[in-house]
């Protein structure tokens, strides 16, 4: 009714808006309003003022009189039945003392002593060789290993005889790029990925938007560069 | 021939339905949890899929003694004819059928303060659109008890499941109010005081 009646007034598309906006307003006060008006028609509505008036002028006696009436309190019970007592009396008796219990489940003393570097290698405690070296050892290789073109193919970096070798070669190549050791080279169309190493780290971060690219070294997609490798 | 055979049959149901009662029973009157009552699917798993009915025959059994098997839905409007899920959902109780006398308020532990106080916070929090603020009830219930007890017996309150409390200092009906009180009654009863 009212879009109608002002629509021939209206020339600006801006004031179409803003009238819409204006009974936007309007039906959300109604809707308050509403839910307003349901709530005071349920069962439970009580006016709160009204109430606390009713409370303040009864007497506790009246209060606890009128409460009890509409009171219905659970029945609860916790008992041990002699079942379950001569059970308890049974496990008891065959519980050592606690003075037992404990020399049983003491540990063993072991003589303390001294240990060597290879030792903790061997435990996987150390690494055999700090990471930024083992870092650098790996930048070195991929130098070597590309092309005139100054790339080399993922697969044909990261992929060893083994998978659990192809995963470790596939984690460090992850941080010659992330460090600015290297770069990769997506080339979508073929679906072909090149690692390029820098001649000098690039610092890269904060100063260009970084982006991750996801590749799958999954067993599959290992076994299918062997089998490329092979043939 | 044919009356024997239905006699038998009648005697086997009857023995059938007496266990599944007395099974009831201890499920019902004894706490098997951090809170008492039990809920639905747990009586189908004991009692088996006609577990209703026996509730039926133990709720007529236990009206001789003023008892009752009280449900309690997981929705907040009453429900009329409830489908096997609401049931399985539901928790039942055994509650009082009738009304406490205050002498036998005395014997329970609770005074008559606490249960005046118990009564004015729930009225309240009930006129307040189920949540209150703990202050606004503090206050209310100072104007009859003591400031001393007015904390402990709100404790208490919160405590036995009545009353529920929020981070920010809101109360609300917990699952005992729900479960033990008649909301509507209790302020239909003090609005129709004369005072």
């Amino acid at each position: 009714m009212v879009v109608r009646e002002y629509f021939p007034e209206w020339e600006l598309p801006e004031e179409l808006c803003l009238d819409a906006e204006a009974i936007h307003k309007l039906a959300s006060v109604i809707k308050l309003q509403s839910d307003w008006v349901k709530h005071q028609s349920t069962s439970l509505y009580t006016d709160p003022f009204l109430l606390e008036e009713k409370i303040r002028r009864l007497s506790k006696e009246e209060l606890a009189n009128l409460f009890l009436e509409v009171w219905h309190p659970i029945v609860e019970l916790e008992q041990i039945s002699s079942h379950s007592l001569a059970e308890a009396i049974k496990y008891w008796q065959s519980l050592l003392p606690i003075s037992e219990r404990w020399l049983k489940t003491s540990s063993l003393e072991t003589e303390t002593g001294a240990t060597t570097r290879e030792e903790l290698i061997k435990q996987r405690i150390l690494a055999e060789k700090a990471f930024s070296e083992e870092l650098e050892m790996f930048w070195e290789e991929l130098k070597q290993r590309v092309s005139d073109a100054g790339k080399i193919r993922y697969w044909d970096f990261v992929g060893a005889d083994t998978y659990s070798e192809t995963i470790k070669r596939a984690y460090m190549t992850s941080f010659l790029v992330t460090y600015g050791y290297a770069t990769l080279e997506v080339h979508r169309l073929e679906e072909e990925i090149f690692v390029k190493p820098f001649e000098k780290p690039a610092s890269i971060i904060g100063k260009k938007q970084l982006i991750s690219i996801p590749i799958s070294v999954s067993v599959e997609e290992w076994t299918k560069w062997k089998r490329g490798e092979q043939d | 021939m044919d009356e024997v055979e239905k006699r038998r049959t009648g005697l086997r149901r009857k023995a059938y339905y007496v266990r599944k009662i007395k099974r009831a029973t201890h499920l019902l009157f004894y706490k098997h949890h951090r809170k008492p009552g039990v809920k639905g699917w747990e009586l189908r798993r004991r009692l088996g899929s006609d577990y209703p009915k026996v509730l039926g025959i133990l709720d007529s059994y236990l009206e001789k003694l003023d008892l009752q098997v009280k449900t309690v839905f997981d929705e907040e409007k009453p429900v009329e004819k409830p489908t096997v899920q609401q049931l399985d959902k539901a928790r039942f109780y055994i509650t009082l059928r009738g009304s406490l006398t205050p002498k036998e308020t005395k014997m329970m532990g609770w005074r008559i303060d606490d249960i005046a106080g118990l009564a004015t916070a729930i009225s309240c929090i009930i006129s307040k659109k189920g949540k209150a603020p703990r202050e606004e009830v503090e206050a209310l219930l100072r104007n009859k008890l003591p400031g001393w007890r007015v904390d402990i017996n709100m404790n208490r309150y919160i405590r036995s499941g009545y009353l529920a409390e929020d981070e920010n200092k809101q109360l609300y009906l917990d699952w005992r109010t729900c479960t033990e009180i008649d909301q509507k009654a209790l302020v239909d009863l003090l609005l129709g005081t004369e005072s």
